[in-house]
């Protein structure tokens, strides 16, 4: 080894920054022709490390860690119930038996179902929906601040980490909404051309929570007592956006001004499950719906996703801060 | 005259660090959360005081000092990882940190880590599929059984680094650095490792390489920096480096 090394030395060993040099800020820069390190920098085309890229080359770095966004994702959904005697049968069996404690609770005993035709479907619908939302931005506050250890390894753009988290639930989504058409089909509802509704619905869904996981992946990473907020913040928005009552049978009435209920009808986690109950359920007609509600549905989506993008961005540089 | 790969212009790094201790009650936590005035539990740590020196295609730098001297942090500033509170550090390329262990998943098995480490450091699929080989048989675990199937958490502590290593050492990089990885796995596994760091040096230009090891430094740097509670004490070649650097600590 100390022979292949004094071989060596000679060869690589450049004359300037070679000799030891006295510590403290005053010191003599070494004996290169350019006098200062931004000229000397400037001269051989270096950069300044860990500068944020412009938005357009964000994006294409984004595109080309595509592979890692799902293959994190995935490996995370994979991890999840991995210790579990039941595995991954764990991704219906959450949900389900989380849908069932809600049909005990406000079905069965304070009887919100009463006046609801098909209160089943249309309380799995909101909870699977709702879990999306929800679970989303509560995973976006933490999927800077929570994988800091990633974050200060390695490079990628940091926005992989939020969508990998979203990507990673809407798998579960997805692996929710199969067993929901199941029991939908199981309940007697017909399959009609309106189910196709539900594509474009997941597609907006998906982008609005990309765009609150962004968001929320921001602060979340400035001020880690955010999280602890979120639980409080989510169930005021879940109990308001209809997930097992139904906002139209229960405002009705006339003492409530009129703005409440419009208010709660076009709050985006409303709209997008309101729009998966249009689809899928045959006794959920449009009138329940809000008006303008596709309109309403792709707004939400874009000023989410496009502004969350963006915002996510303007401080990609700082990501991994102490 | 070689090209430089990394100019570091006076870097300060200032961690803020959440101490844990008094705090004082509900109520005046509340106060500073509204006044924006950082609490007593926030401490500033200047970890990098000051550093500069110029890196040149070729060269394997060793960063040596005690603990806590900032070597560390220093890295992470080159890699542009740490945000750096005052100064720059200039760069060709993509300096990379030896440092794939926090994408792994213990749950996971070694062969999907692979692939997610590698796709973590920024490789297409089809790389690693080529290179999945070589890094699997790099790393030994297969010498005693088929135990790349098996999830990382069965692994023991030796084979686990090992793996780790391999991953991380599967990639050509610019600028490669490495933290204290060299001491791990048996010494068969360090002399690949020693052998491996050569290669990389060949086709990076430049590798740092952080460790305690002061025979490790000799052995494989030819250039050294020693820091000191962050500040920059001595860099040059690295027997010299190395020399003072023990009389310190027998000194101490």
């Amino acid at each position: 080894m100390e022979d292949r090394r004094k071989g060596r030395r000679p060869v690589t060993v450049p004359t300037a920054p070679a000799r030891p040099r006295p510590p403290g800020p005053g010191r003599p820069k070494g004996a290169t022709a350019p006098s200062s390190p931004a000229a000397l920098a400037a001269a051989h085309g270096l950069i300044v490390s860990g500068a944020r890229p412009s938005l357009t080359r964000y994006i294409a770095a984004l595109w080309g860690r595509r592979h890692f966004v799902t293959a994190y994702a995935t490996a995370r959904m994979h991890a999840t119930y991995s210790t579990a005697r039941l595995g991954q049968l764990w991704h219906l069996a959450t949900p389900l038996l989380n849908a069932a404690v809600y049909y005990f609770i406000f079905g069965v005993v304070m009887n919100a179902s009463h006046n609801v035709p098909d209160y089943v479907p249309f309380l799995l619908t909101g909870i699977f929906v709702w879990d999306f939302i929800g679970s989303s931005v509560n995973a976006g506050t933490r999927a800077i601040h929570g994988n800091l250890g990633l974050v200060r390894a390695l490079h990628f753009p940091r926005a992989s980490l939020p969508l990998s988290t979203v990507i990673q639930l809407f798998q579960q989504l997805l692996v929710t909404m199969g067993t929901l058409v199941v029991l939908l089909l199981a309940l007697g509802q017909t399959p009609g051309p309106s189910w196709l509704l539900a594509f474009p619905t997941l597609l907006l869904t998906a982008v609005f929570c990309a765009g609150c996981a962004l968001v929320m992946a921001r602060i979340g990473s400035k001020s880690p007592d955010v999280s602890q907020l979120m639980p409080f913040v989510l169930r005021t928005w879940m109990y308001s956006s209809g997930v097992m009552w139904s906002i139209d049978k229960v405002l009705k009435r006339d003492d409530l001004p009129h703005w409440v209920a419009l208010a709660l009808k076009a709050n985006p986690a409303a709209v997008y499950i309101d729009l998966m109950r249009f689809s899928l359920i045959d006794s959920f007609t449009a009138r329940s719906l809000p008006h303008h509600v596709w309109p309403l549905a792709i707004g939400w989506a874009l000023l989410a996703g496009v502004g969350g993008f963006l915002y996510f961005w303007k401080a990609e540089e700082e990501y991994g801060r102490g | 005259m070689a090209d430089p790969t990394v100019i570091a212009d006076d870097v300060h790094v200032v961690y803020k660090v959440h101490a844990g201790g008094r705090k004082g009650g509900a109520t005046a936590a509340l106060g500073r959360l509204l006044s924006r005035r950082p609490g007593p539990g926030v401490r500033e740590v200047h970890a990098v005081r000051g550093v500069s020196f110029t890196a040149y295609r070729g060269e394997a730098i060793g960063l040596i000092g005690t603990n806590g001297s900032g070597k560390s942090t220093l890295l992470k500033a080159i890699a542009g990882l740490q945000p750096v509170t005052r100064g720059r550090v200039y760069s060709q390329g993509r300096p990379s940190l030896l440092g794939v262990n926090a994408a792994l998943m213990n749950d996971l098995s070694g062969e999907r880590n692979v692939i997610l480490g590698g796709l973590a450091m920024g490789m297409s699929r089809g790389q690693i599929r080529e290179r999945y080989q070589g890094i699997v048989d790099f790393s030994g675990i297969n010498e005693k059984g088929d135990f790349v199937s098996l999830p990382m958490r069965t692994y023991s502590s030796g084979m686990g680094a090992r793996l780790r290593f391999s991953i991380a050492a599967a990639k050509d990089h610019d600028v490669l650095m490495i933290d204290e990885a060299l001491a791990t796995g048996d010494a068969a596994f360090q002399r690949r490792s020693q052998e491996r760091v050569e290669e990389l040096r060949e086709r990076a230009g430049t590798v740092f390489l952080v460790s305690h090891g002061i025979a490790t430094v000799r052995a494989t740097c030819d250039r050294a920096i020693w820091l000191e509670s962050g500040v920059l004490r001595m860099d040059g070649p690295a027997a010299e480096v190395c020399d003072a650097y023990e009389a310190f600590t027998r000194r101490a």
